[in-house]
């Protein structure tokens, strides 16, 4: 196999180095040629790894509870193989394990680290030989015309966790998201009897959560989903809702219930856009936490960080300081400085992602300023109907200025109006040079941060142009 | 009837399972439709009707009822046709608006094949929705649109995903014709299906954010006034919305 192996990573790093000569960022190129040369790449590579690898997943989160889990890792020192740039398909897992990998059958590193796409989870899990722990951490609605409905997504990583290596791997979930909980049935001691246990001694199951009254919203947002038990069809009765359809919630028909997290967080304090404080019990201790990213989102990322941080065995110290030294991975909660305006880049992809920044902005006192950036290439949904599922009426009245761009800028623009925005502070340009610039120039010798509020290709386009002008580090690192 | 007489009247809406058919931000065309209203000094009221609860067939000026995931949609399929089949066809009948739009639309057919089943709808509209082998029809998409009160045909812009293929019966109208996108069947260039004031689209997007137009053309409707009755509003931002969902579908 490793003989027949070489030659191909040969080539695929050659094709890697034209696409780049050529300008491409595209960091899944030679990995896709690989597993075209060689469909086992990725079982093969993964197999040099002495501690195996992990795989995390979800719709929101992902980049950032990964990189969580490398900072906590990496405390630890644990050297990993980590696809931290957010290429999360089969191609771009296999470029990650290609640059690391080296000659007579060696790695550069001990641990996989890979998030992976909700859809690819499947068809990677069942290739990755020495599969550890599987990280799922919530399922929301997002990008319908792409990934179709939650339940579909839910039913194949129902299957994706039967069959192949993920039998054998550790899986850590979300308590609170009952489509993400119901993984664990099988496992967790509870299938027959709904009791809930989730048997912390066998390990094959960790579950987190949140466990912090205060918190709780007053009803489920209104995108919310997964709100039919997942073994009778009867709907959850939900006793608390901390965010989209997370939350403590129990099936009145057939007794299903949320299962008593192992790693948990209470009093948490969130500090508007700068961060967030919170106690983590984990069975080793209980201990506080200060997180710099902000929100209960980022919280929730911070716990299943530290919950794969528990299966595999890492000190409650080391956790800590992981958590704790943290930083936004690139375009989430990221700052930068735009002629001489501190900017706050916080990635908006669906209505719950949405949600949790607007939540989060509109603990700010004061009004603001916002650069919402809407584009429907392929990578963000060409769909753009989800901005009428995101609660913008949170920013109503609290509106300085609202810069739309984009290729679909009037359309958010109107989604604000009719959220309550006055319109007279509502503004379309749809360059998005043009309209950061106009936007960061709003209010000179001002305190006040511009929040720049882009999809997922408009991150990376405001990105480059902020590297362009040397205002932020380069993505790819 | 003067415009002073439509000022202190009041659309009633009911939104049929608010909480199961939403799924392509729904919630964006009764926004719509309230606020359009609240502006111009027409009240406006909205009901909910979800599983098992009973339908005031005379209690509302405007149905609508958006789309779903299968099983949410399924649930909804039984429950139209066991607690409110009766009443919706006696509020069509009188003339108020019933609007379907994606897994709604289906709903108001005779019957849609989900998997190997099929499954029985309430009947208002003279369509048949089958699935096919085929892949999902997804994209922009923009129709022409003939409505009477309007002095030529209009264009709809939104976006659809659908499985099913719509076909209409010899006793049905399609409500438009595709200009770009695939439309009821990806095949017969028709869009939609209209029986009076009930009406049937694949388009959402939402549908209303985007054709602001059609939301006054619905609203009057409702209301059973001429649309020309409505006064006008301050829409530079629902026209450019308008062009940019056109855009977006190459027309």
């Amino acid at each position: 196999m490793a003989r027949l192996l070489t030659p191909k990573l040969a080539l695929a790093r050659a094709a890697g180095a034209l696409s780049r000569l050529r300008g491409g960022g595209a960091t899944s190129v030679p990995g896709r040629l690989l597993l075209a040369l060689e469909p086992d790449a990725l079982g093969a590579l993964a197999l040099r790894l002495d501690q195996g690898s992990v795989l995390v997943s979800a719709t929101n989160g992902k980049t950032t509870t990964a990189a969580m889990a490398a900072s906590i890792l990496e405390r630890h020192g644990v050297e990993l193989v980590h696809n931290q740039a957010g290429a999360n398909m089969a191609g771009g897992i296999a470029s990650t394990l290609l640059s690391a990998a080296r000659s007579r059958g060696r790695i550069a590193g001990e641990l996989g680290l890979f998030e992976v796409d909700e859809l690819w989870l499947k068809p990677v899990a069942a290739q990755l030989r020495g599969l550890r722990a599987v990280l799922l951490s919530n399922l929301f609605r997002d990008q319908l015309d792409r990934y179709g409905e939650l339940e579909t997504i839910a039913d194949s990583w129902i299957s994706a966790l039967r069959e192949g290596p993920a039998r054998a791997a550790t899986l850590v979930l979300n308590a609170d998201d009952p489509l993400v909980a119901d993984l664990g049935r099988d496992r967790d001691g509870s299938a027959g009897d709904g009791a809930g246990d989730d048997r912390a001694g066998e390990r094959r199951v960790v579950y987190f959560g949140v466990e912090d009254n205060s918190l709780g919203l007053t009803g489920m947002a209104h995108a919310a989903d997964a709100k039919h038990c997942r073994r009778c069809g009867a709907p959850y009765v939900f006793d608390t809702v901390y965010l989209g359809h997370l939350g403590h919630y129990h099936c009145p028909s057939c007794g299903r219930r949320r299962p008593s997290p192992t790693v948990r967080a209470s009093a948490v304090t969130l500090e508007g856009v700068r961060g967030a404080r919170f106690r983590l019990r984990v069975p080793a201790g209980e201990v506080e936490v200060k997180l710099g990213l902000p929100g209960l989102y980022n919280v929730y990322n911070a716990l299943a960080a530290a919950a794969l941080a528990v299966a595999l065995e890492v000190p409650l110290a080391d956790i800590v300081a992981g958590l704790e030294s943290a930083t936004a991975a690139f375009g989430r909660a990221e700052t930068v400085t735009v002629d001489g305006r501190e900017t706050r880049i916080l990635l908006v992809k669906n209505p719950a992602g949405t949600n949790e920044v607007l939540r989060t902005l509109a603990l700010e006192p004061g009004e603001h300023d916002v650069l919402g950036v809407l584009n429907d290439n392929i990578a963000d949904g060409r769909d753009v109907s989800w901005v009428w599922d995101a609660d913008y009426e949170l920013l109503a009245g609290r509106v300085h200025s609202f810069t739309c761009a984009g290729t679909r800028a009037p359309e958010l623009a109107l989604r604000l109006k009719y959220a309550g925005v006055d319109p007279h502070r509502i503004r379309v340009i749809d360059d998005v040079e043009q309209a950061l610039t106009t936007a960061a120039a709003d209010r000179p010798g001002g305190g006040e941060p511009l929040y720049a509020l882009p999809t997922y290709t408009a991150m990376l386009a405001l990105r480059e142009l902020l590297v362009g002008r040397g205002e932020a580090g380069s993505s790819w690192s | 009837m003067e415009l002073s007489e439509i000022k202190g009247r009041t659309l009633r809406v009911c939104a049929l399972y608010p909480d199961l058919m939403n799924i392509y931000a729904d919630r964006g065309n009764l926004l719509v439709l309230q606020r359009r209203c609240e502006w111009r000094g027409i009240g406006f009221e909205l009901a909910g009707s979800g599983l098992g609860e009973p339908l005031d067939a005379g209690g509302h000026d405007l149905f609508y009822i958006g789309g779903g995931q299968d099983r949410d949609q399924r649930l909804c399929a039984e429950d139209l046709l066991t607690t409110k089949r009766a009443s919706l066809h006696e509020a069509a009948a009188r003339g108020a608006v019933v609007l379907g739009v994606c897994g709604g639309y289906q709903l108001l057919g005779h019957a849609y094949t989900l998997g190997e089943e099929e499954i029985e709808g309430v009947g208002l509209l003279d369509v048949r929705t089958v699935r096919d082998p085929g892949s999902r029809l997804i994209g922009n998409v923009a129709i022409d649109v003939s409505l009477e009160d309007e002095s030529g045909p209009r264009v709809l812009a939104g976006f659809e995903n659908h499985g099913g293929r719509t076909h209409l019966g010899a006793r049905a109208n399609p409500l438009g014709r595709v200009v770009k996108g695939h439309g009821n069947d990806g095949r017969s260039g028709l869009e939609g299906a209209r029986a009076g004031n009930t009406i049937g689209t694949y388009l959402h997007g939402p549908l209303l954010p985007k054709n602001a137009w059609f939301a006054d053309w619905l609203i009057a409707t409702a209301l059973h006034v001429e649309p020309r009755r409505l006064s006008p509003l301050e829409d530079s931002l629902e026209r450019d919305a308008h062009r940019s969902a056109r855009r977006a579908a190459g027309v």
